[in-house]
């Protein structure tokens, strides 16, 4: 029972070093996840317009961010913005003070990034099954563009989407494991530090383990409640009864 | 930026070998460890599907990188038992430990891809093979198996894409994978531009490896798209691939 | 929970522009750590920084009378963060190199750096030559005096870089490395006061060619803030000349880190 000290929440226990870890690591995919979920529905609206070139820059940012590892995205990102947003902002006002890039903001983009990019194709997908009789009915009766968009097509996309976006939500939690690698003090780096003192990594190690399989069990266990939800009205197919 | 490629073409280029030798191997042999997996995974009897699924749910439900450093840093603490059953020059290497990460990581991913594609086999031609008499095992090789990996093959690829990409953690035991090169070049210069290259090899790696994938899911499945072969000359199998659709 | 709430203010603050540093009194400064590297600087068991680096940082500012926040940063990226202005300075014991001259300007040295070969006790390696060292697998820290010079003269054997100094140690104490190469003192401390330091032993010669040693170990900060530079040199002087030096040195220490003499 001697390990169950290094996990206690007081004095020289690591428990609430975790605890605080964890905090840190689930506020991360919290604050990535209205990012890439925006950027992704903009990207995949860029991506079926008439011009080639929109639809060229869409396909583009999807398959770059796809095919790069998450770590090197981080690494550009937290090593390349700051310099590049300091040179630009030099460059604009030379007497401008210099801003910085912590980790945590730096984490937000890359992992926002992310998930732009593959949800972009989710959004794709969805917004392809859509109905097309529905948005020429709406037309027909002279409802406004945007109006069509908030009212017909997103509450659709929303539910023929979370599916998709579900396991990439899952992705993105395991994904901010890697920030830990750019000092940020998620439940990983945290860890990391308590193995660094105590010399006891197969423990840390396994803790951290099961801690995030919990979060995942319980956001898929959430997921399924969140679609049996949307999908009410339906049949188990996900065809209109 | 072009100086930086002249200087570290050579490390980059090494690392990528790296890269693409970890990545086949372990996608190899999760390969051959996940059929039985996921044939035990429908078996009739939870004292089997079980475990099976607890292990496919545990390390699809935890980061790479915490599995990473479990295996590696973890067995570290068990040095002697390891010593003593004499597998420590396995888990001595940080290389052997990343296979073993990474296999253990895949065939998780694969089981499930397989699950899905046994699952959606048609089941009027499995009744049609009964019909026909075929025994079990025959069952499985002629009709069931090359129907379940047809259908796992998009999803397959995109599980070895995964991995390519996901290999870039070795880099944090200090594995000189192109990841590995690019963090050691960039820890020398200073200079943004090797993550640049770095990114341009990873993209070519994927690109190409997408290409390959999709051409050999055409030759898959090419009774599905030419219905009215011509019988002529056998052709190779290089040329089989290289076309993509037999004519 | 209060790091959580900190660093989600610190991600807001992130995109307001920061005040630039001015060499003035009452000026607050941020400094940068590894908090890997014991006893220099490392995580205490509640979580904050301590070690003789970080009480130095806190002495010198006293001196100066400024504002100090301590923060941690991975040692790979602490410098080309120092030059994003992530914060001004690093008190990290860091060796002066002429390479690491070409980015950043430091501070007078606060000790005088060497390097040393660590081994298992059951070691039976006498030669630390290029030659008796090929084949064997060696280990530093990445981005490191130490590492460089393993990559440079060592190329017949299997150098391994490790992201921190922790993690070097761990894998020689497991037994993955022959021998390590790391700073002289932190080596001597890990050696003969921590647990699993006792594993090992400090071999051969110290290693104190200037080229990879440099001049000894000092502070970092952007070659631009030369007024600063000067303010630390004089903070510096004065608490060596106080006697504050030497109580946080023997605090830590049984040798004198100014000249590496008992």
């Amino acid at each position: 029972m001697e390990w169950l000290s290094y996990l206690s929440f007081t004095g020289g226990g690591w428990g609430d070093e975790l605890l605080r870890g964890l905090g840190v690591t689930l506020a991360l995919a919290a604050a990535s996840l209205p990012v890439g979920l925006a950027l992704g529905l903009a990207v995949a609206a860029l991506g079926l317009c008439r011009r080639a070139l929109w639809r060229g820059l869409a396909a583009s940012f999807s398959t770059t961010i796809r095919g790069l590892p998450e770590l090197l995205t981080l690494f550009i990102i937290y090593h390349g913005v700051g310099l590049a947003l300091n040179s630009l902002l030099k460059w604009l006002s030379p007497g401008a003070t210099p801003v910085e890039l912590s980790p945590f903001l730096a984490g937000v983009i890359a992992l926002g990034l992310v998930f732009a990019g593959y949800s972009s194709e989710v959004w794709r997908g969805a917004w392809q099954s859509l109905d097309r009789g529905q948005l020429e009915a709406a037309q027909a009766i002279g409802v406004r563009r945007l109006t069509i968009f908030r009212l017909i097509e997103l509450p659709q996309l929303l539910r023929l989407a979370l599916p998709g976006l579900g396991n990439l939500w899952i992705s993105l939690i395991k994904d901010t494991a890697l920030v830990s690698v750019i000092a940020l003090n998620d439940l990983m780096r945290m860890a990391n530090v308590a193995v660094g003192v105590t010399k006891k990594p197969f423990l840390f190690f396994a803790v951290v383990c099961l801690v995030y399989w919990a979060i995942c069990l319980l956001c898929e266990w959430g997921l399924a409640r969140l679609e049996q939800r949307a999908n009410r009205g339906f049949e188990r197919e996900g065809r209109a009864a | 930026m072009i100086d930086i490629l002249e200087r570290f073409s050579g490390q980059l280029l090494s690392g990528a070998g790296l890269t693409l030798q970890i990545t086949l191997i372990a996608s190899l042999l999760a390969f051959c460890l996940s059929l039985p997996l996921a044939l035990l995974r429908r078996s009739p009897s939870a004292a089997w599907r079980w475990p099976v699924r607890l292990y496919v749910s545990f390390f699809r439900g935890t980061p790479l990188l915490a599995q990473l450093f479990l295996v590696y840093y973890g067995s570290g603490q068990f040095r002697v038992p390891l010593t003593e059953a004499g597998l420590w020059w396995f888990f001595r290497d940080p290389y052997y430990c990343a296979l073993l990460t990474f296999v253990l990581n895949s065939t998780a991913y694969q089981v499930e891809i397989l699950r899905g594609g046994l699952r959606a086999v048609p089941s009027g031609q499995i009744e049609a093979g009964i019909a026909l008499g075929l025994r079990k095992l025959e069952l499985y090789r002629r009709i069931i198996l090359p129907n379940a990996y047809r259908i796992a093959f998009p999803a397959l690829g995109n599980e070895l894409i995964l991995l390519l990409k996901g290999s870039a953690v070795v880099s944090v035991i200090t594995v000189l994978d192109v990841m590995g090169q690019t963090r050691r070049a960039f820890s020398q210069t200073f200079d943004l531009s090797v993550y640049f290259w770095a990114a341009v090899l990873y993209l070519l790696m994927t690109t190409i490896f997408v290409l390959l994938w999709r051409r050999l899911e055409r030759c898959l499945t090419r009774h599905l798209h030419c219905r009215s072969a011509q019988p002529g000359k056998r052709r190779g199998l290089f040329t089989r691939l290289s076309t993509g659709v037999a004519p | 929970m209060n790091k959580t709430l900190r660093s989600l203010i610190l991600a807001a603050a992130a995109i307001l522009p920061t005040t630039a540093v001015l060499a003035s009194e009452g000026q607050s400064l941020r400094i940068a750590t590894e908090g890997a590297y014991p006893p220099f600087n490392f995580f205490t068991a509640d979580g904050q920084l301590g070690g003789f680096d970080i009480e130095i940082g806190r002495a010198l500012c006293a001196q100066m009378k400024a504002n100090c926040e301590f923060v941690a940063q991975d040692w790979d990226g602490i410098i080309p963060a120092l030059l994003a202005d992530k914060y001004d300075l690093i008190i990290a014991s860091m060796f002066i190199t002429e390479e690491r001259k070409q980015k950043v300007a430091f501070t007078e040295p606060y000790q005088k750096s060497a390097m040393t070969f660590v081994v298992p006790k059951d070691s039976d390696l006498k030669d630390f030559s290029p030659k008796g060292l090929a084949g064997k697998t060696i280990g530093a820290q990445g981005s490191t005096t130490q590492g460089d010079y393993l990559s440079a003269m060592f190329p017949d054997s299997d150098v391994r870089l490790y992201p921190t100094q922790d993690a070097v140690n761990l894998d020689l104490a497991s037994g993955r490395l022959d021998a390590q190469v790391g700073d002289m003192i932190p080596m001597l401390e890990w050696t003969q006061k921590s647990e699993d330091g006792a594993c090992c032993v400090l071999a051969g010669a110290p290693i104190s060619e200037a080229k990879y040693v440099g001049e000894g170990v000092g502070i970092a900060l952007r070659k631009e803030d030369a007024a600063l530079r000067e303010q630390l040199n004089q903070a510096l002087a004065a608490i060596i000349a106080d006697g504050t030096y030497k109580a946080i040195n023997d605090k830590y220490f049984s040798v004198n880190l100014l000249t590496l003499q008992k």
